[in-house]
């Protein structure tokens, strides 16, 4: 049989019985597009929680009020209502650590913020001067909050692009300007870098205020939800821990550990826990994914094997009027590569639309991964070829008779 | 040509065992037009078959040419099925959802003939067989019986085949278009083809030199058939 021929009777094959082709390939192209879109997102979520717990700072150690919790430092809203810590909790562990740091008290509330008219909810920090050094943050127009500012309680505030992209627009020249938070006028003074992050860990949706402003504006007390701990050595975090933890056991008279009112964490543990979570997170999307394959791998085996019948005579009749077995291989090998190609290719469109989809409405930086394809792909080629031309082959070994006959 | 040798055929479903064919011999020599009759059942669709190289006998020699059949390999058998034989199925077997013209065109796919060649001989062909032009390119499932009967038969006459098997070719026919391919077999005939036909009415067997009765799987006769008739003119309705 000539190449030509052979490709036109696969063509023919194909395109004849537009269901049953159609149906085999919407079983490719939904294992594949999910598997694709499945693994792009999973990572695309792992890059993220990564770089956020990156950015905020290093030689962290972190101390939040309450019983331990997962990502109770990174998560920093709606931290629950222990109010455990209070300033001169902060004051007497900057005292009382023996080496080398620098500590940082923060209290952070969700406030609605108004500006010309334009409103956002938004989490508010109030903070202090070395918040830029212990936290990494770099700023982009104007200046942070200064410690005189602190003492003076001045309603001036520093905001991240989110929130000055929500409240005046991009690009929008806001250092001098004002806006309302909660009722009270605060002057603009200046307006961070971007730090990255989407979604819940969204870093650059926030303002900055001056923390006795905070607490005597905002929350009404002398309570902090964070102190921040940054170790100049990464030799000393043990160290400075274990005299952050006695320290604070024996102010709040706590004799069991167990018992404690507040936790400790240090950057180490956050990592940790973030990648457990990240990790299991992955395994969970391979999970699904790997199940929407196996679906689809067997609606694809489905429509192959329902069609063995109807291919079988045909086999016959086509043996019967002198076609050979290698033909009859070729063209079931040809129709099977044809059909998983065509719906591999759309299974690929389909992933890299749902991914980019994703990251256009999401913020979410998905993007599809060779080698998710190459699994993907590779696994829907592997079962449409087997299933498409083992029957074949099998039927192509039957005399005629027998293959006209088959039920 | 043909020679068959203690042909027996037995069918095994479960512990059930079927008899079809039990001990047929008989020998056909180049050119020879012969029919074969029999009741329903009698196994005589099942003994073209094997004529045909299409299906193989429990037991028993068949000689096709001198060769026997039993000790061709696959691609052997193909070859033959593709140059020599020509055989139309009781039950027709066309490929679903093809046109007619493309069924009739399909063996000399096979035969790697170019295109174009194969589309004029299939016409052709189909012509031979009594099939009206206004339906070469109806799909194989929106013609009636009669045409389909007439497609089967066409697509064996379209490789020129030596021997032609034709298991009740004329079944769904009406007379006029019976005697046309009737007519079609004589001339072949008259070519020096070897002819072997399944047939129940008398009339459509008369056309042969020979009449093989066959019933319960075996030959109850084998006679030469003393009133030939020929298909002198097809009258016009
Ligand atoms: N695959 C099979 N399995 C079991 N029995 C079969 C099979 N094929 C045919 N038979 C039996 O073989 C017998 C002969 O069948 P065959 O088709 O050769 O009859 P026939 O002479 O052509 O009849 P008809 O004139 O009705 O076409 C039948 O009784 C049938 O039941
Ligand atoms: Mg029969």
């Amino acid at each position: 049989m000539k190449s030509k021929d052979l490709l036109a009777e696969c063509y023919n094959a194909l395109t004849v019985n537009k269901i049953r082709t159609g149906l085999t390939m919407l079983g490719i192209v939904i294992g594949i597009g999910s598997v694709i879109a499945m693994v792009s997102i999973g990572q695309a979520a792992k890059n993220s929680i990564e770089a956020s717990i990156q950015s905020i700072g290093s030689n962290l150690i972190l101390v939040s009020p309450g019983s331990t919790r997962g990502l109770g430092a990174l998560v920093s809203s709606g931290r629950g209502s222990s109010q455990t810590l209070t300033n001169e909790d902060e004051k007497a562990l900057d005292s009382q650590i023996s080496l080398p740091h620098t500590t940082e008290p923060e209290t952070s509330t969700r406030a609605q913020i108004i500006a010309k008219g334009t409103n956002t909810n938004t989490r508010v920090i109030g903070t202090v001067a070395a918040y830029t050094s212990v936290r990494s943050l770099e700023i982009d127009l104007g200046s942070f909050i200064t410690d005189d500012q602190n003492r003076t309680s001045a309603k001036v505030a520093v905001i991240g692009p989110t929130t000055r992209d929500d409240l005046f627009g991009a690009d929008v020249n806001v250092v001098g300007q004002t806006m309302r938070i909660n009722g009270n006028t605060f002057k603009i003074i200046g307006v961070t870098k971007s730090k990255g992050g989407s979604g819940f860990l969204n870093q650059d949706d926030v303002a900055y205020i001056p923390l006795t402003t905070a607490q005597h504006y905002l929350t009404g007390a002398a309570y902090l939800t964070t102190i921040a701990v940054q170790a100049t050595s990464a030799s000393d975090m043990g160290t400075i821990q274990e005299e952050v933890t006695a320290a604070l056991l024996s102010r709040h008279h706590i004799n069991d550990i167990a018992q404690a009112d507040f936790t400790v964490q240090n950057q180490a543990d956050i990592v940790a826990t973030a990648s457990t979570i990240t990790s299991t997170f992955t395994t969970l999307l391979a999970a699904i994914a790997s199940i929407s394959l196996l679906v689809g791998g067997i609606g694809i085996m489905n429509m192959m094997l329902t069609t063995v019948t109807e291919r079988t005579r045909e086999i016959g009749l086509r043996k019967a009027i002198g076609a050979k077995g290698r033909d009859i291989n070729a063209q079931f090998l040809i129709e099977a590569i044809m059909l998983t190609f065509a719906g591999g290719f759309l299974g690929v469109v389909l992933g890299w639309v749902i991914s980019f989809a994703i990251s256009t409405f999401t913020g979410i930086s998905a993007a599809v991964t060779p080698s998710s394809v190459a699994l993907a792909f590779g696994v829907s080629a592997a079962i449409g070829v087997i299933f498409g031309y083992y029957p074949a082959r099998r039927a192509s070994k039957l005399n005629p008779i027998e293959a006209l006959r088959f039920e | 040509m043909i020679s068959c040798k203690n042909i027996i055929k037995t069918y095994t479903s479960g512990d059930m065992e079927t008899q079809v064919l039990r001990g047929v011999s008989f020998d056909i020599t180049d050119g020879e037009f012969v029919a074969i009759m029999g009741p329903s059942g009698s196994g005589k669709s099942t003994l073209m078959h094997i004529l045909g190289a299409l299906d193989t006998p429990t037991s028993g020699e068949y000689e096709l040419d001198g060769r026997p059949v039993s000790e061709l390999s696959d691609d052997d058998l193909a070859d033959l099925r593709k140059n020599k034989i020509g055989f139309v199925f009781q039950s027709f077997n066309l490929l679903a959802r093809a046109t007619v013209l493309r069924n009739v065109a399909l063996p000399l796919v096979y035969a790697e003939m170019p295109e174009n060649e194969r589309l004029s001989r299939a016409a052709a062909a189909l012509r031979e067989a009594g099939m009206d032009e206004s339906r070469f390119n109806y799909l194989s499932n929106q013609i009636s019986g009669g045409q389909m009967q007439r497609v089967a038969i066409a697509r064996a006459l379209v490789n020129n085949p030596s021997l032609l098997l034709a298991d009740e070719p004329t079944g769904n026919l009406d007379t006029r278009t019976g005697d046309i391919v009737l007519g079609t077999f004589q001339k072949l005939h008259e070519q020096g083809r070897t002819i072997v036909l399944i047939t129940h009415e008398l009339y459509v067997a008369e056309h042969a030199d020979r009449i093989i009765h066959i019933k319960d799987g075996l030959i109850i006769s084998d006679t030469k058939n003393i009133h030939k008739r020929v298909v002198t003119h097809i009258q016009d309705v």
